[in-house]
């Protein structure tokens, strides 16, 4: 008698037929090289998805989106429900290592140039996540109704609203009227907890199906093929387990995080009254807020601050675009150039954040 | 009616055209009559507000000298200022910069924005940080012991 699980295989190969798809993932390799351990982010990046998928549903058990609710439904959960104030504060904690990790993924491929062709969609979508995982970020900080989410909220919409001919519609369409009120909550949540997830998954799918079918890109520099074998590990079981290990310590990690610095709820938000001192924004957006205080209020006539926006903007998309203006290294030629641009971007961000916090 | 066979194609060629432009013209329709809704859809309705023209702001007592509070105008923050002399002051709440609320430092002698360092003097004008107007002046006036505020400096 063959084991259970060989039946159940079994039963649904005769269906459909699985042993194209065993033999396809038989035969990955992952390469390695001195550059191989930039490998594991993309990984530990879905890892902490999948755990704000499984504590995202845990807290719509006890969360009541609305003004009146939200703020003591949270007060409720972390006070009275056993773990809530766990579940809260892993959601919270894994929000930012998701975006920090996500990061580190990004300026990887960006200075590995991964995104060369063939690679051009999965740098695309991979892009698109990003910013959709800022877009939770900031939907999700509003959601508990507190004084800084609120203010925070105001400010992050009101910058929209400065964008020219477009910004005012859509600031009216992101708050559900002309200020931040229930409204902005209903909204952001439905934001949050459908709309995102629901385009993100779609853009994982084809992100993970692209570096499954494609394999992992190699370093431009390293020498490939004919003198001797690249070395080599089979992604079947060796690096999926190398994988699984380290989803196990950034989980040991996360749990070390929630439980020593749980997560504050602070206030209760009120329209009525002032922001309090000492208030910022969340520290992925902390770059973009601190050069906004550089830029003069008016520069060659232009609002300042309207032209650092749609520089920001214009930097996004450019960055986003790279696959199609970086044709060096879609030839295979070295382009010492993006690592320049990359260089600065990383600095740049680092000093300001920096800068931002400390201030 | 007689079409020519072929000829020159030229029949064969504008019937297709035609049909083209129908094809292309009831999809753009049939879009616009699902988008339109939509999008219609997706910008809130304006809310019938009662216009406030003046509240009460509470009893002089109440209200120390170098101090400020924020008043509810309607929907919107309104900060009421008494100065060192005991002079009672009103303007919008709302930083001019970026939509936050503003408030009251006695340690500065100023008001202050806490979102982005936003300074504006007693009387209301921006001084120094990013707001690029002044914020809005309401007019105070005491009825007996009472502190109202209205529109309209």
């Amino acid at each position: 008698m063959k084991p259970l699980w060989r039946r159940l295989y079994d039963w649904v190969d005769e269906r459909v037929q699985l042993g194209g798809l065993v033999e396809f993932m038989g035969k990955k390799y992952v390469p390695i090289h001195r550059h191989s351990v930039w490998y594991y982010f993309g990984g530990v990046s879905l890892f902490l998805f999948l755990i704000q998928v499984v504590t995202g549903i845990l807290l719509l058990l006890y969360y009541k989106a609305g003004e009146e609710y939200a703020f003591e439904s949270i007060q409720f959960l972390m006070s009275k429900v056993q773990f809530g104030w766990l579940i809260r504060s892993i959601h919270s904690w894994t929000a930012n290592l998701f975006i920090l990790t996500a990061m580190i993924h990004m300026f990887s491929v960006f200075f590995e140039k991964s995104y060369r062709k063939p690679r051009e969609i999965t740098w695309v979508t991979g892009m698109l996540m990003f910013f959709l995982a800022l877009g939770f970020g900031f939907s999700g900080y509003l959601l508990p109704w507190n004084e800084l989410a609120f203010f925070a909220t105001k400010v992050g919409t009101d910058i929209a609203g400065i964008i020219p001919v477009i910004g005012k519609p859509v600031m009216i369409f992101l708050r559900g009227g002309p200020e931040v009120t229930g409204a902005t909550l209903t909204r952001f949540f439905g934001f949050h907890v459908a709309v995102f997830p629901g385009i993100f998954t779609v853009l994982l799918g084809i992100h993970l199906v692209l570096v499954q079918r494609q394999g992992m890109s190699e370093p431009l520099d390293e020498p490939t093929g004919s003198e001797g074998e690249q070395k080599a590990m089979p992604f079947f079981p060796n690096f999926l387990l190398r994988d699984l290990l380290l989803w196990l310590i950034v989980l040991n990690l996360l749990a070390i995080l929630a439980v020593f610095f749980p997560w504050e709820l602070g206030m209760k938000a009120d329209p009525f009254a002032s922001a309090p001192a000492g208030i910022k924004p969340e520290w992925y957006f902390l770059f973009m807020f601190q050069t906004l205080k550089y830029i003069p209020a008016k520069l060659l006539s232009i609002d300042g601050e309207v032209l650092g926006i749609l520089l920001f903007a214009f930097a996004g998309l450019l960055w986003t675009l790279v696959p199609f203006w970086d044709r060096k290294s879609s030839r295979g030629e070295r382009n010492r150039f993006i690592n320049y641009i990359g260089l600065f971007v990383v600095v740049y961000i680092m000093i300001l954040t920096i800068i931002g916090w400390s201030t | 009616m007689p079409v020519m066979e072929n000829e020159t194609g030229q029949y064969e060629k504008s019937k297709r055209d035609f049909l083209k432009y129908i094809l292309g013209g009831s999809i753009i329709a049939w879009l616009a009559a699902i988008l339109y809704p939509v999008f219609a859809y997706l910008k809130p309705p304006k809310q019938g507000e009662v216009e406030v023209t003046s509240v009460k702001a509470g009893p002089v007592t109440t209200f120390a000298k170098d101090s400020g509070t924020i008043i509810r105008f309607g929907n919107k923050p309104v900060i009421l200022i008494r100065t060192s002399s005991g002079e009672f002051r009103a303007f919008s709440a709302t930083c001019t910069h970026l939509d936050c609320t503003v408030q009251f430092r006695n340690d500065m002698g100023l008001i202050w924005c806490a979102c982005h360092n936003g300074k504006y003097d007693l009387t209301g004008r921006n001084i120094s940080g990013p707001p690029p107007r002044p914020l809005d002046a309401y007019r105070v006036v005491i009825q007996g012991k009472d502190v109202f505020i209205s529109k309209n400096a």
